[in-house]
């Protein structure tokens, strides 16, 4: 065991956010490369963002997607897995969620058919990920590789249900016909103008609620729990969890379902909320980009809202920005996201040895001036 | 019975094209891998190979321009790789991940920035694309039945790439099983203590194992951009990198069992391609999503283990810690 | 000492000396100002507790570590050695604990791996077959070239890696615990190949704990402890005792002080247990024994020949596919399976052997580590939530009554000392008054005022009525702990004898199954 670690505060606070950073620089660089400035350009996103009531919206909009994705990476992460799958996951969570939508939706109002909706995309979500998760409990083979290939096998089989069976009649794009009017998600800005307070339209619906609703849940679950306490000790060391009882595979199962359910509340917010159907790719990455909050939010429920924040504000500052500068689009924002996930996931040990040296000179000069003030003060 | 055969070998013709990036890939994999570092981002180095070929095709008007600055741009992301997961002990798939997905981003804002056509690259013609090369007699031979076909459709007539792919192979497992070089790296994937207890460094060994797929997948990449098509496109990868990385587990790491694997998932890729819209006997028309889907379905029932048993390289996934 | 002819110094000098070597990890100064000389075509033992610097210092020698400090001579000249290549250079070759070897690799492959003559394979391989060959006869180490390493037996692995060592020209051979994992008599091969490669001209250094080793084999020994060398002796002119004494540093007896047992009702039984691993080779074989209430049972042997196994299907870890067992009127066979959790409910207590791979999650605070095994008790829980408060109040409670520094349960379980962490497994595991307790390795990494302290409270628990069943491999903690000894041999009971007819060589010999004691069990 070493025994030169170091203080929490550099360890999960210091040491991240240095790795955000250097994210942050090299986009920097990027932007420089391309001939922009870097200045503008993080005035342009952030005025985008949280300048206006609409931009403050769709940020908040794409940050819904990104709690629930990242919750889901995190909650496998736990339990030491790793789920690449949310965007498969999410995308046939989509489908329950749309089926049930399109079933009731002459028969019920939102606020009773959600509670259907949910459990039918959680169910659909969890069931996609817990053919994986069967796979790497019980047949040993490598969730990661299975949950990639599961992406794929979801996004054919949305492709061919949307051409050939849930296709609107007559409509020419592949995509389901609108869920009726009444049994979808009320837009925020509906939700404020009940209260008589007017703010700007947007996508941004009552997900945004049940997103942070699920935050405490996850919270709840993973440290306030038995099942929480067996998820993290699968994680740490699982031989311990067998040495205390717990059925280590059925628990990965269950986390893993856990996860994928999270995942597919992407459908709640896009196909109850925002998009009002099922239409093809309505995932748009967001199960990638729960990688990087994950990563980013160090696991946490706190640390995903702000780094699903952040991700929303560059998503939204991304599409403001394609309009202002012509020769950058929303890929931009993948780049940033790309290298969000290689420094603080892939490289997030690369300080670690060198400010592990610096603090440890640093105590070690406060030690020797300390000893020779004592000694000065004794002569 | 000559427009059957017709069929065939124009379908196993374009089992061959479509095969190339898969076969390139599943070998960069394959040295990758056997050392030890599992290769995700098989898909981003192949990406930024495509773009790099055709930009600077398009630019000097050379494709072997082209294809030097494809590998270049390919070795350098497989270092990054190397930095990440040799260097600092990185998580190899989070890793692997991040270049996919800067490799997708970059490519296409560094393409508007420099070409200003929607991500794409200028279209390539003549000198800046690598062509079609005519085995000696095949015009002569065409209408010979059977040969002629086979011989002046199958297999003249592709491209140097298609030929280097094929040559790839060999040369993989050749210097897998019977080179100095791939002994070391065969025992650097089973037991890297073993390697660094015999006065071989594991990071070095491992990091040329990684320049070897950078290599093979800006070929790949090179390929894409300037033989396959004439242009560099959005996310022209489309997933080959992860069918490859299907195709290297389907072929248990073993560069005659993934080209043969490559080969499959390529014919089945063709065959969608050909039976679109047809109705066959008794089964009727086959959704062309279910052949797509079906590389990465047979890949998930090998790895639950029914047909066989993929047993990976013992070390792989796991970053050597010389101080334990 | 002046050196008139450097030649003729070369020639004298030994062929390892080491010269006021340091190396420190953070604050722990693991090797102190070690001296150490070899002699030319000796066996050389170093000897000392574990933690006592042997390893450090050999992995210095080979490379793994750079000393901070210090001067290595080999053959009279001073080298740096900054990788294990510099070593090999020098001719060094070692033999790892752990072997080194590729499983999926011909005995021609490993021993070739790195020191290949050609880039060719093919060409090397040539090379390498006659080699082998040659060194094969010239230093009796048969072996087919052609045999998969990883389906040898570990004594001819060993062999591998001794010739490996040869391969690359090696003169000087360092041997770390060889015997940690060999039977009797494969360790009897072992000190025979020592004795010719001595003869050969072959300096070896042998690191162990086991002082007969040393007396058997060795010419010279020095002693190791806590991190410096304590003596150098001719091993002709020492003796047992004398080595004991330096390693330990004062003469620790021990001794628990312990009324005789008073063996009560069956409490656990087990009958015909048998534990195949995946090659199906039996790790635990046919095994039956009794536990009684009021005893402490002790199982001694040669770590791996099934104790781990055998703690693994009594605790329910590992489930019970052969045989049958009966906890305090429970039957469990490969019918009714029960695990961990429900053997606890069964009153069935288990201190691991391996607290950092089993009994504890080092990442956990000590407050979560503290009720491993009881997470899903009502007493930790409130409806679906756990309840924080009373986990806290359990984890201080555990820290007050065994006396665990820091007392503090929001600490992580990795920053408290060996003999804390084990302090609070066993806290964990005793508080219920288990019927059976289990325990591994009781003091293995625990400080001497602690061991006496873990003792008393096993005796205490055995006084109130409970079964234990201790699992040492130090043959004094057996002894002195328990009233009933069962020797383990491959998988078997291979004997049994009371403690108080017990003695070091009668269990020695059981251990290696060698006393007409081990006929009449099994």
């Amino acid at each position: 065991m070493s025994n030169r670690t170091l203080p929490a505060w550099i360890d999960i606070g210091l040491i991240p956010l240095i790795n955000i950073c250097l994210a942050f620089i090299v986009s920097a660089g990027i932007i420089m490369l391309i001939g922009e400035s870097p200045v503008e350009a993080v005035q342009v996103m952030l005025f985008g963002a949280f300048g206006y009531g609409e931009g403050i919206g769709y940020t908040l909009y794409y940050a819904t997607n990104f709690i629930f994705t990242g919750l889901a990476v995190a909650v496998a992460f736990h339990a030491g897995l790793f789920n690449i799958g949310g965007e498969g996951q999410a995308y046939l969570g989509g489908l329950g969620v749309g089926l049930v939508c399109l079933m009731l939706d002459s028969w019920l109002p939102w606020w009773a058919l959600l509670p259907f909706a949910i459990v039918a995309g959680g169910l659909f979500g969890a069931a996609w990920a817990y053919i994986p998760a069967y796979l790497q409990a019980y047949r040993g083979s490598h969730i990661v590789i299975t949950t990639i290939m599961f992406n794929f096998i979801a996004s054919a089989l949305m492709v061919y249900l949307l051409v050939n069976v849930l296709i609107e009649p007559g409509s020419m794009s592949p995509q389901t016909r609108s869920i009726a009017e009444g049994a979808t998600l009320p837009y925020m800005y509906q939700v404020f103008a009940a209260f008589g307070i007017e703010i700007e339209q947007s996508p941004l619906n009552v997900s945004l609620i049940l997103a942070l609703l699920a935050c405490v849940l996850v919270w709840l679950l993973i440290w306030h729990t038995r099942w929480g306490y067996a998820i993290r000790m699968i994680g740490f060391n699982e031989k311990a969890a067998v040495y205390s009882g717990i059925n280590t595979r059925r628990t990965i199962v269950i986390s893993m379902c856990i996860s994928g359910a999270l995942a597919a509340m992407v459908g709640i917010n896009e196909v109850m909320g925002a998009q009002q159907r099922v239409l093809l790719e309505f995932v748009a990455g967001a199960g990638f980009t729960g990688i990087a909050v994950s990563l980013m939010g160090r696991n946490h429920p706190l640390g995903i809202i702000a780094a699903s924040v952040l991700f929303g504000a560059l998503y939204q500052g991304g599409a403001e920005l394609s309009f202002e500068i012509s020769t950058i689009t929303r890929d931009l924002v993948v780049v940033i996201q790309g290298l969000v996930i290689l420094f603080c996931g892939a490289l997030a040990y690369m300080l670690k040895p060198t400010l592990e040296k610096l603090f440890l000179r640093y105590t070690l000069s406060k030690a020797t001036r300390q000893d020779s003030l004592k000694e000065e003060a004794q002569s | 019975m000559n427009d059957v055969l017709l069929m065939l070998v124009s379908i196993l013709d374009s089992t061959i094209r479509v095969s190339t990036p898969l076969i390139l890939c599943a070998m960069a994999g394959v040295f990758s891998e056997r050392s030890g570092i599992v290769d995700i981002g098989l898909e981003g180095k192949m990406l930024a190979g495509a773009f790099a070929a055709a930009a600077t095709a398009a630019v000097t008007g050379s494709a072997w321009l082209g294809l030097g600055c494809a590998i270049i741009v390919s070795v350098g992301m497989a270092l990054l790789h190397g930095f990440a997961c040799i260097t600092h002990r990185g998580n190899q798939v989070v890793s692997g991940l991040a270049i996919n997905i800067l490799a997708s981003g970059l490519t296409v804002t560094l393409g508007i920035a420099w070409f200003a056509q929607g991500g794409q690259t200028p279209q390539l013609s003549g000198d800046a694309r690598f062509a079609a090369l005519e085995f000696p007699g095949a015009a002569a031979v065409a209408d010979v039945p059977v040969i002629g076909a086979i011989y002046s459709e199958l297999l003249s007539g592709h491209n140097l790439l298609v030929y280097l792919a094929l040559l790839a192979v060999p040369l993989t497992w050749w210097v897998i099983f019977r080179s100095r070089f791939g002994l070391r790296l065969r025992a650097v994937g089973e037991n890297p203590q073993a390697v660094d207890t015999a006065g071989i460094s594991v990071a070095w060994l491992r990091y040329r194992a990684v320049m070897c797929a950078g290599i093979l997948c800006g070929i790949a990449g090179t390929y894409l951009s300037t033989a396959q098509n004439a242009a560099f496109l959005k996310d022209m990868s489309a997933g080959k990198g992860y069918i490859a990385l299907a195709a290297l587990i389907f072929g248990k790491w073993h560069p005659k069992a993934a080209l043969f694997a490559c080969l499959l998932f390529g014919f089945l890729e063709a065959l969608s391609v050909r039976l679109q819209g047809v109705q066959l006997p008794v089964i009727g028309e086959v959704p062309v999503q279910l052949m797509q889907a079906l590389p990465y379905v047979l890949t998930v029932i090998l790895l639950a283990g029914f047909i066989g048993k993929a047993i990976a390289p013992k070390a792989i996934g796991i970053p050597y810690n010389k101080e334990r | 000492m002046t050196i008139s002819n450097p030649q003729q110094a070369a020639d004298q000098s030994p062929a390892i000396d080491l010269r006021k070597i340091n190396k420190r990890f953070g604050p722990v100064h693991a090797n102190r100002d070690v001296d150490l000389q070899v002699g030319r075509g000796t066996v050389h033992g170093i000897i000392g507790e574990n933690g006592a610097g042997k390893s450090t210092l050999m992995s210095i020698l080979y490379g793994f570590y750079e000393a901070d400090s210090g001067d290595i001579l080999i053959n009279g000249k001073t080298v740096k050695i900054r990788a294990s290549k510099d070593a090999i250079n020098a001719g060094i070759g070692m033999v790892h604990q752990h072997f080194m070897l590729v499983d999926t690799f011909t005995v021609l492959e490993n021993v070739m791996l790195g020191a290949e003559a050609s880039s060719s394979l093919r060409h090397s391989m040539v090379d390498a077959r006659k080699e082998l060959q040659r060194l094969s006869e010239e230093y009796g180490l048969a072996v087919d070239p052609d045999a998969m390493t990883g389906e040898l037996p570990v004594g001819l692995q060993q062999r591998v890696e001794i010739l490996k060592a040869l391969y690359r020209g090696a003169d000087i051979l360092i041997l770390d615990e060889p015997t940690g994992v060999l039977t009797p008599q494969e360790a009897e091969q072992l000190f025979s190949i020592l004795d010719t490669l001595r003869s050969r001209g072959v300096s070896v250094m042998l690191i162990t704990h086991k002082l007969q080793e040393i007396l058997a084999i060795t010419d010279h020994v020095s002693v190791m402890r806590a991190g410096t060398m304590v003596a150098d002796r001719v091993t002709a002119d020492t003796n047992k005792e004398e080595l004991a004494e330096l390693m330990v540093g004062r003469k620790v007896l021990l001794h628990v002080d312990k009324a005789p047992a008073q063996p009560g009702d069956v409490l656990l039984q087990a009958d015909n247990l048998t534990v195949r691993d995946a090659d199906a080779v039996p790790r635990l074989d046919d095994v039956s024994l009794k536990l009684r209430a009021g005893e402490i049972v002790g199982i001694a042997g040669v770590s791996g020949n099934g104790q781990t196994e055998l703690l693994e299907v009594l605790s329910g870890i590992r489930p019970v596919e052969d045989g049958k067992l009966n906890v305090n009127g429970t039957l469990i066979d490969a019918t009714n399976v029960l695990d961990a959790k429900d053997l606890r409910h069964l009153s069935v207590g288990h201190v691991a052997e391996d607290r950092h791979r089993l009994g504890m999650v080092t990442a956990f605070s000590a407050r979560e580590s503290a009720i491993m095994g009881f997470q899903d008790e009502p007493e930790f829980n409130r409806g679906l939530l756990t309840d924080g408060g009373a986990i806290t109040r359990h984890c201080q409670q555990l820290m007050d009554e065994f006396d665990v520094r820091p007392g503090n349960p929001d600490l992580k379980s990795a920053n408290f000392s060996g003999g804390n962490q084990q302090k609070l497994c066993i806290a964990r595991e005793m508080e219920r008054q288990p019927k059976v307790l289990l325990v591994g390795q009781p003091t293995r990494g625990v400080d001497i005022g602690a061991i006496e302290f873990i003792h008393q409270q096993i005796v205490k628990l055995r006084d109130a009525g409970s079964a234990v069943l201790v699992v040492s491999v130090e043959l004094e903690e057996v002894m002195s702990l328990c009233d009933r000894i069962l020797v383990m041999f491959e998988g078997r009971i291979v004997g049994e004898i009371a403690a108080s007819e017990a003695d070091a060589k009668t269990l020695g010999l059981m251990m290696g199954n060698a006393s007409e004691a081990g006929g009449n069990a099994g």
